[in-house]
């Protein structure tokens, strides 16, 4: 395998959150506090030195326990955190599939909020009308695509953020306990639409709780714990350390 | 440069969007809809003039003119520093999930207003026509300050927004700010009485006056700048801009760890 084929290389990544007791956010508890020196910041390391590489059609599994730093991680992998120390990159285009519908709004309707929530993924008008009709006949929404999204039941929303989400061609595909998307019906359709993707050789990074899930998905994975990477290699080698350390 | 010019180019769309879904989504229940931004200025500027033409028994044919030019810019200077300096928090659902160039959220704001704002000169059009203003060469001049309200309100805005997500109680400060700002604009009277008790460096100092002064020499006096104005407003216009664009950048990565 060439060094041409990185699709993505996390650095050194460290994120570093301030946990005050009290949160500090206005200009009067401020004032007052720096008079009276009670200005305290506490500092949590949610990630810490974080480093692996994938390469092109990999795709990984983040095992770790709650509060380990895997959705801290996917969530700088995605560009939403920008890390205190280390760096990200990342080739081709990358389609977090973390929280649907997240620029959704409630007053809109489920045909204006394609355009709208398409803006925020950054795709462009030519391409979301293009794909329009695409988007409304996975969503299986028919005619409530003219209703507003707050008459939607939640696995409706949760439709259509899939549907629009999806409909791009990632190279890079993040999954947060995925595929528990709408009835049975829906979630056959939409895991088959991963699986498609999968097929075509995307690059996956993963993050369940179920073990199972994991060892089905994924040929490598890395066990988080504390921020920190404990072990990182093959799948099997990995799940066999995670069960060891469940017991 | 180029990388952000790129960035830019990619989520003009959003941009377009956002803007969009402000105004349609403000008017989107009430009857009268868009031609409340008629309206509203209107009947604002009525009351006004009635207050301070009739009861202060002041005659001035094209006073309502004079209120109404003053009104409109610094309602939308208020319009859009206020929801640029919320735009970040009302966003916050969006920002803590999904990545988007942060500075789209307050350029959408001040954009949104800026149609709102563009919409209502028709009033001002409007009443000028019924009160025979008679529109010379110089009608044209008046793009000068609007555009460098529209690159003052950004610049407030940016500071502003930066500033609103590390101290929340900044909005009910700065709407103190606004009421007394419009006090110092000579929205509704005529600052020669003010200069006349020594109280000139009001006007000096204030760059939404100075760009009210030369929208009026403009539209309503048929004259140029004047140049004090001018040059005022102008460095402030764009001091405040480079400022805004320099704090919001060094902070907007620490957004997301406040809200």
């Amino acid at each position: 395998m060439g060094k041409k084929n990185v699709a993505l290389k996390v650095e050194n990544v460290s994120m570093r959150f301030n946990l005050s007791a009290e949160k500090v956010d206005d200009l009067k508890d401020y004032v007052i506090k720096f008079i009276k020196r009670e200005l305290r910041f506490q500092e949590f390391w949610a990630l810490r030195n974080v480093s692996f590489e994938l390469q092109k059609g990999e795709r990984l599994g983040i095992l770790g326990f709650n509060g380990a730093g895997k959705s801290t991680l996917l969530k700088v992998i995605a560009g939403v955190l920008k890390p205190t120390e280390g760096s990200v990159k990342k080739k081709g285009k990358i389609v977090p599939l973390l929280e649907l519908g997240a620029g959704f709004d409630k007053q809109y309707t489920g045909a204006e909020n394609i355009y709208l929530y398409g803006a925020v993924l950054g795709y462009s008008k030519e391409f979301i009308r293009e794909k329009y009709d695409e988007i409304v006949e996975f969503s299986e929404l028919g005619d409530f695509i003219n209703v507003p999204l707050k008459n939607y039941s939640s696995g409706m929303k949760a439709r259509l953020g899939f549907a629009i989400a999806t409909v791009v061609e990632p190279d890079i595909l993040i999954l947060d306990e995925v595929l528990s998307v709408g009835d049975a019906k829906f979630r056959k359709k939409s895991e088959k639409k991963i699986r498609d993707m999968f097929d075509r050789g995307v690059t996956v990074l993963f993050v369940s709780h179920s073990l199972e899930q994991v060892k089905r998905l994924c040929d490598k994975a890395i066990l988080l714990d504390h921020g920190k990477v404990l072990a990182e290699g093959s799948v099997e080698e990995v799940s066999k350390l995670y069960e060891q350390r469940m017991k | 440069m180029k990388k952000y010019l790129n960035n830019f180019m990619k989520y003009r769309f959003l941009l377009q969007e956002l803007v969009k879904k402000d105004i349609k989504l403000k008017y989107r229940r009430s009857v009268l809809g868009l031609v409340w931004t008629l309206l509203e200025p209107l009947l604002n500027m009525l009351v006004l003039w009635v207050v301070f033409s009739k009861l202060y028994a002041k005659d001035d044919a094209l006073f309502p003119v004079y209120i109404l030019t003053g009104r409109l810019m610094t309602q939308f200077f208020s319009g859009a520093t206020k929801s640029a300096m919320k735009s970040i928090r009302t966003n916050s659902g969006m920002i803590k999930k999904v990545y988007v160039p942060k500075y789209i959220y307050p350029l959408s704001s001040v954009l949104s207003n800026f149609v709102t704002f563009l919409l209502s000169l028709i009033v001002l059009v409007g009443v000028a026509a019924v009160l025979h203003v008679k529109p010379t060469i110089y009608v044209f001049g008046a793009i000068v300050p609007i555009v460098l309200l529209l690159i003052m309100s950004l610049g407030f805005g940016l500071i502003l927004a930066t500033l609103a997500v590390f101290f929340r109680d900044l909005e009910y400060l700065w709407g103190v700010f606004l009421t007394l700002l419009f006090y110092a604009c000579a929205v509704f009277y005529y600052p020669s009485r003010v200069i006349k008790n020594g109280f000139e460096w009001i006007f000096k100092v204030n760059p939404l006056y100075c760009l009210i002064q030369n929208f009026r020499n403009t539209v309503m006096y048929g004259q140029g700048f004047d140049m004090y104005a001018l040059v005022f407003s102008a460095v402030i216009s764009f001091g405040s801009l480079i400022i805004g664009v320099y704090v919001f950048y060094k902070n907007q990565d620490k957004f997301i760890l406040n809200i």
